[in-house]
């Protein structure tokens, strides 16, 4: 046994392969420590926040202030002011006022708004230009002027009595708080998704729902597989052709179809996230049976079974002691398969609108689904699907490399 | 021929027995689960409505469509008889059509986009794969990696990656659909162009996800047989590299047709998921509506008629199988 272990670490494939599913273990277990609280609260009103720290902007004026001399601040802040699409439109006023923009660089952000302040006048009505248009300009225009005017802002606040606005504090240019000493900053690193929902923390969450759900599934399947297998493997005769008629069957039928069905006749509301579960597990044990089977077969003849046969060993403790060591590798290769394409069609089920109810537990499945529904992949809001597909994605192929580190072991025809 | 006569038969009744079981599943599945399925329906289409005898109604109106208050066995009969006229009912969601007219409208679609991938996906992983085992070295070492993390990748997150990158950002691709949406279907020049550029996407996000499988089993299998006996002795006799390298990837080739029979049913789960990214007008987007708007009767079809697709095409490769297996030739020659 520890032969194999150290057999099995010493594999490459199945050293990365565990790593990473440690990896993601570990994050599931710590990440809910450092950063507890529901999973599923909905903390952003709005749909899709970008990924990003969100700092209260109350508490910031209200906090102490420092004051920084930085040298290209204002440059920074016109660049975020001016997008790229409003530097093309600018160069469209130009043209359209005949003006040469030779030379014009539009990332220079100085020389554009020379320009444009020496040039614009809103009286002005180009050839062709609509009304909206002309609208769009001057508000660029207002914009632009705001920036260079106001040095400071001035915080006010309604006095109740007289209803004149208090002057309560001024903040400059030049005033920074510390995100350190504001009361209220939120780190969103993925953003949140279409119900507002931290994404980080519900994929994280939801990872753990679909690891337990594969787990289940594959956990049933390899049961009922290895059951299945071992009967009629073992007994033979009358046992194994009922045995194998089912299996073969179920072979050809495929188990996603049986899936739907199921799902779907159970309904919404009784499809919790166990049901899914035990559903997946009993469409998918076939596979299991047939190698058990076969594995099973070529092991009843030989001596040491025959052996216990002759000393009066029950039927039991053959299968135990002669021969589930013996599969024992291939029911584990085969379990970690069954886990990761147990995850994959819960997945699968969820974006048909057949996953678990959405109520109350996130899992990958439905967090795609969600996206899929609010066309997050059209309205470019990556953080609510891509992290999903690359945990999915992670998740089963570090299971697979496992697993094909384990067959490297077990079969050393297939050793590199 | 008396052996294939055999081996075919044997196959047929396989074909019939599963496809008897595959209709009985998916009449009975339904039918025993403990809710009502047309109390739930009419639930659904009553709601709102507050006059009893109007929902009393509509229950019995359903009722005598599905014919649920007749007895079980009676019921299988007329919905057997009905299966054979291709009367599948009618939609719910889309009422007046026909479940039948629905199907046949999509059915083309899918067969047309699925068909081609997963062959190609398969003709190029095994591809890979051979060459993989073959040359070894390099490219097996980028090969390997890179077709597992590929296979991983399920088919709706691959499809997701091409529509986001290909449509949305490079916009060099359509977003969805199976033709433009202005279009009527015709044979015109300008309707096929559009359909074969609605066609791309979602075909190479199949591909994609079938290659890595498909190489990654026909890598072993072509190492397990380089090392075979029979190779090592075909090189004492001094037999050319290029003859061994052929028997080798013929037997190798060998479980990858039983590899793709017994798989097809996935991949075809996954493609089908993979529709309804890009909005294809296949039997995945019509399962998926169906499933949105509780149709009933359209999801009842969707199953069976792709259960009977996976069934054909198993069968089919079986046949395919035969032929090419050269123990099945054998046994023809026993007989």
């Amino acid at each position: 046994m520890k032969n194999t272990l150290k057999q099995v670490f010493h594999s490459s494939k199945f050293l990365v392969g565990f790593i990473i599913f440690l990896a993601i273990l570990l994050t599931m277990f710590i990440y809910p420590l450092v950063n507890p609280g529901n999973p599923l609260q909905m903390i952003g009103v709005g749909t899709f926040a970008k990924p990003g720290t969100y700092v209260s902007l109350y508490d910031a004026t209200k906090t102490s202030t420092e004051t920084l001399r930085l040298p290209d601040a204002d440059e920074k802040r016109l660049a975020k002011l001016l997008t790229n699409e409003d530097r093309v439109a600018m160069v469209e006023w130009f043209t359209a006022m005949q003006i040469s923009v030779e030379g014009l660089d539009i990332s220079d952000t100085d020389a554009m708004i020379d320009l444009w302040k020496a040039n614009y006048d809103p009286a002005v009505k180009p050839k062709g230009m609509t009304q909206a248009k002309r609208n769009y300009y001057k508000r660029l225009n207002n914009s632009i002027a705001e920036i260079g005017a106001a040095e400071t802002l001035i915080i006010t606040e309604k006095n109740e009595e007289t209803g004149e606005l208090e002057e309560q504090g001024k903040i400059t240019k030049t005033d920074y708080v510390n995100t350190n000493a504001v009361a209220n900053v939120k780190r969103l690193p993925l953003g949140t998704d279409n119900f507002g929902r931290d994404v980080l923390k519900e994929l994280i969450s939801a990872a753990g729902t679909s690891l337990l759900i594969g787990l289940l599934a594959g956990a049933v399947a390899t049961l009922v597989g290895l059951t299945l297998g071992l009967l009629s493997g073992y007994v033979g005769g009358f046992v194994d052709d009922i045995i194998m008629f089912i299996t073969n069957i179920f072979t050809v039928i495929p188990g996603f179809v049986l899936l739907i069905l199921i799902s779907y006749s159970i309904g919404q509301e009784q499809r919790g996230a166990t049901v899914v579960a035990l559903v997946i597990g009993l469409t998918s044990w076939t596979w299991t049976t047939r190698s058990v089977r076969s594995q099973v077969i070529s092991l009843r003849n030989r001596d040491h079974v025959n052996l216990s046969k002759l000393s009066g060993h029950s039927l039991f403790r053959i299968i135990l002691t002669d021969i589930l060591p013996y599969i024992a590798s291939y029911v584990v290769m085969a379990f970690i398969l069954q886990v990761s394409s147990g995850i994959l069609a819960e997945a699968q089920l969820s974006l048909l609108g057949l996953g678990p109810r959405t109520t109350e537990v996130p899992t990958l499945g439905l967090m795609m689904n969600w996206a899929m529904l609010y066309s997050a992949h059209t309205n470019g809001s990556w953080w609510a699907y891509f992290p999903v597909i690359l945990t999915i994605t992670l998740i089963s192929f570090s299971l697979n490399l496992m697993n094909t580190g384990l067959d490297q072991v077990f079969n050393p025809t297939l050793r590199d | 021929m008396k052996g294939y006569r055999k081996y075919f038969g044997k196959k047929i009744v396989w074909f019939l027995i599963t496809l008897v079981a595959a209709v009985i599943l998916n009449f009975v599945l339904p039918r025993l689960m403990p809710a009502d399925p047309v109390s739930a329906i009419t639930g659904k289409m009553a709601q709102g409505m507050t006059d009893a005898s109007a929902v009393q109604e509509i229950y019995k109106r359903y009722e005598a469509e599905f014919g649920t208050d007749k007895p079980m066995i009676t019921q299988f009969f007329i919905f057997v008889k009905n299966l054979f006229r291709g009367d599948l009912g009618t939609s719910f969601s889309q009422y007046p059509r026909r479940v039948s007219d629905i199907i046949s409208s999509a059915i083309g679609w899918t067969i047309a986009l699925q068909l081609p991938a997963i062959l190609v996906g398969w003709l190029l992983g095994n591809l890979l794969g051979a060459l993989a085992a073959y040359i070894r070295k390099g490219f097996d070492k980028v090969l390997l990696p890179v077709s597992l993390f590929l296979s991983n990748v399920p088919a709706f997150g691959m499809a997701v990656t091409l529509l986001v990158l290909f449509a949305v950002n490079w916009k060099i691709a359509p977003i969805g659909g199976g033709y433009a949406f202005d279009m009527i279907p015709n044979f015109s020049w300008s309707f096929i162009k559009s359909v074969i550029s609605h066609y791309q996407l979602p075909f190479w996000s199949i591909v994609l996800v079938s290659v890595g499988g498909q190489a990654i089993g026909m890598r072993s299998m072509s190492i397990y047989e380089l090392n075979a006996d029979y190779v090592k002795y075909a090189r004492f006799l001094g037999i050319k590299d290029r003859k061994i390298v052929g028997y080798v990837f013929r037997n190798a080739m060998l479980p990858q047709v039983t590899g793709l029979a017994l798989s097809i049913g996935t991949m075809i789960g996954g493609a089908l998921v993979a529709e309804i990214i890009f909005s294809y007008p296949g039997l995945g987007s019509t399962m998926y509506s169906a499933v949105t708007a509780a149709d009933y009767p359209l999801i009842s079809a969707t199953t069976l008629i792709i259960t009977f697709m996976v069934l054909v095409v198993t069968f089919l490769l079986d046949i395919i199988y035969g032929f090419i297996d050269p123990r099945v030739k054998a046994a023809q020659f026993d007989a």
